[in-house]
């Protein structure tokens, strides 16, 4: 077994993507930037990576080069942050659109304003719909793990799709732990070389990217969500596969202490593992709670959903972001959707939390809990309620 | 699981060190976390970096407000930091001083176990510069023995290459030389 290295974990994330032998890199290099760019552009500069790093002037150069890279049929990587993804969000959908299976990693963060660099989901739930694979990662070994799965997955011909991997910003990106990297005999069994469906070639010239008339656009749009929706199980199957591998398996919805619980907290990303940490305590002192974490937000996992939430009374959902003036937070709207063809769903409470790098330790878990019996019994679980403002 | 927080001036390698002494433990087979209090990186004002070590994969993903010790790497912020806060009654309070462990506790009024060493003398003699990130490792590990003497050097090596043995002579002399009040 690999051993554990105590590394950054967006040095770790840039290993997986060096392990992947990515032939291209477009990314804008400073503010908002993690470093994994930038410790992959030291791969190539020191010629541990033979790839080609384009430093761009803008995200939304990052996007257009990643575009024509992939399209070219290279394995292409990038990521960025908050800001960046809103400035690169144009061509970000043009991506999917044109069936390129880029992989991002999103290093999640807010957006100004006010001016803010913290973490928190707003970047992301802004490119919900965007059509890309979307999944969350909480700890650094799953940032890791998911980005190389990610190619695979992206690359596979019954999917041929972006791959977008959450990982909070600062929350994981900036915080050493111990990370085990497979080594490079291992990765090229699971990942083989990048075989493009369609390529942009001079001798065997293809249309990409073509204009639709409205006789078309409708049936260009059903063909592209049916794409999404079917990458499901393939996503399930690489994940398996990857598990088998490394002992490492992923699901698009995990829980945890779910087995016996009345209500189950709902979460995204790096709040599943304090969640669960909370969930330990609030156990031991009696409570019927447990956790269920949406690894894979896109495609959204209505099946497996659906079975966690089987004998489930109450969901406590904690958002990340806010849809101003919505009927919810993002997520938790999503939940109350997937629930409304259910018999006897649970009931929903939704607290946004953990806006722009605001602190959420275990003891907010247990007092958001103490809330939600509060609203459920009174009645009141309309809408959302921002936690922890100081009024 | 103990949890651990630095206090510095920016530009001192308070993060530095929590990150070094994570990289150790992890090394010895334990899991840890080393993360700073993220913000605005400006040189000289007071921050703040956390650092978890357990025998157990760690699951959480919050700051510390109950430390098991805080250290103290400048002097001139143990007044201003509000460094003694949510210290447990039996954790360990470590400070780079040229005063004796009993004056940092009548300045702070705290009873918990102090650690004291003069490490911005040390780093000035053996480093030439008022750096003390690894010599207040070696007070750290003197005072708290979370983890063996040696576990530090390989870090140290890697991380400060061709000044890595002078480094490594300062984190040795503040082991020798702190003093520890009960």
């Amino acid at each position: 077994m690999p051993k554990r290295v105590g590394m950054e974990v967006s040095i770790g994330a840039s290993e997986a993507v060096r392990l992947a032998n990515v032939d291209a890199i477009a990314a804008y290099p400073i503010t908002p930037q993690t470093h994994i760019v930038e410790h992959l552009s030291e791969f190539v500069a020191n010629g541990e990576l033979d790839a080609e790093f384009i430093p761009v002037e803008s995200e939304h150069s990052a996007m257009s080069v990643c575009c024509g890279t992939s399209a070219a049929g290279a394995r292409t990587f990038t990521c960025t942050s908050s800001q960046g993804l809103a400035l690169m969000t144009e061509i970000v959908f043009i991506a999917s659109a044109m069936q390129l299976p880029i992989v991002m990693i999103l290093a999640n963060r807010s957006l100004s304003g006010p001016l803010s660099i913290w973490n928190d989901h707003t970047d992301v739930m802004l490119v919900r719909d965007c059509g890309w694979i979307q999944a969350f990662g909480e700890n650094g070994q799953e940032i890791f793990d998911l980005t190389l799965a990610a190619f695979k997955i992206a690359e596979d011909h019954r999917v041929v799709l972006p791959f977008m991997v959450n990982m909070d910003g600062f929350i994981l990106s900036h915080v050493i732990e111990p990370i085990e990297i497979l080594d490079q005999e291992t990765v090229d069994k699971f990942l083989p070389p990048f075989k493009p469906v369609y390529r942009l070639d001079p001798d065997n010239p293809v249309t990409m990217g073509a204009f639709a008339m409205p006789d078309l656009y409708t049936e260009t749009k059903k063909y592209q969500d049916e794409r999404l929706k079917a990458s499901l199980p393939v996503i399930e199957e690489i994940w398996k596969e990857y598990g088998d591998l490394t002992g490492r398996y992923y699901h698009p919805v995990e829980t945890y202490k779910a087995e016996g619980a009345k209500t189950l907290f709902i979460t995204m990303g790096s709040f599943g593992e304090t969640a669960s940490t909370a969930v330990d305590t609030m156990r031991e002192e009696g409570e019927a709670v447990g956790l269920c974490k949406i690894r894979l937000w896109r495609p959204f996992p209505y099946e497996a959903f659906w079975n966690a939430m089987k004998g489930v009374e109450n969901l406590i959902v904690i958002d990340r972001a806010t849809s101003y003036g919505g009927p919810g937070g993002p997520v938790a709207s999503e939940i109350r959707s997937a629930l409304y063809t259910m018999e006897n769903p649970p009931k929903v409470v939704d607290f946004i939390a953990g806006l722009a790098g605001r602190d959420v330790a275990p003891g907010d878990y247990k007092a958001m809990y103490k809330r939600a019996q509060e609203r459920i019994a009174s009645g009141d679980i309309a809408g959302y309620e921002i936690y922890g403002v100081r009024e | 699981m103990i949890e651990i927080r630095f206090h510095g001036r920016g530009g001192q390698g308070a993060v530095t060190s929590a990150e070094l002494l994570a990289a150790a433990a992890i090394e010895q087979g334990k899991y840890a976390q080393a993360f700073p209090s993220f913000g605005p990186e400006r040189r000289g004002a007071p921050v703040v970096a956390f650092c978890r070590i357990s025998d157990e994969p760690i699951r959480l993903r919050a700051n510390i407000y109950e430390p098991d010790v805080v250290i103290v790497l400048d002097p001139s912020v143990l007044t201003i930091a509000h460094v003694e806060q949510g210290l447990k009654p039996d954790g360990t309070l470590i400070c780079n001083t040229k005063y004796d462990g009993k004056h940092i506790r009548d300045i702070l009024k705290v009873k918990q176990k102090t650690a004291t060493v003069d490490a911005t003398h040390i780093a000035m003699e053996i480093l030439k510069l008022p750096i003390t990130n690894t010599t207040m490792l070696g007070a750290l590990i003197r005072a708290t023995g979370l983890l063996d003497k040696d576990a530090l050097k390989e870090p140290l090596k890697r991380r400060f290459g061709k000044i890595a043995e002078k480094n490594i002579r300062a984190y040795e002399t503040a082991y020798e030389k702190t003093t520890i009040l009960e």
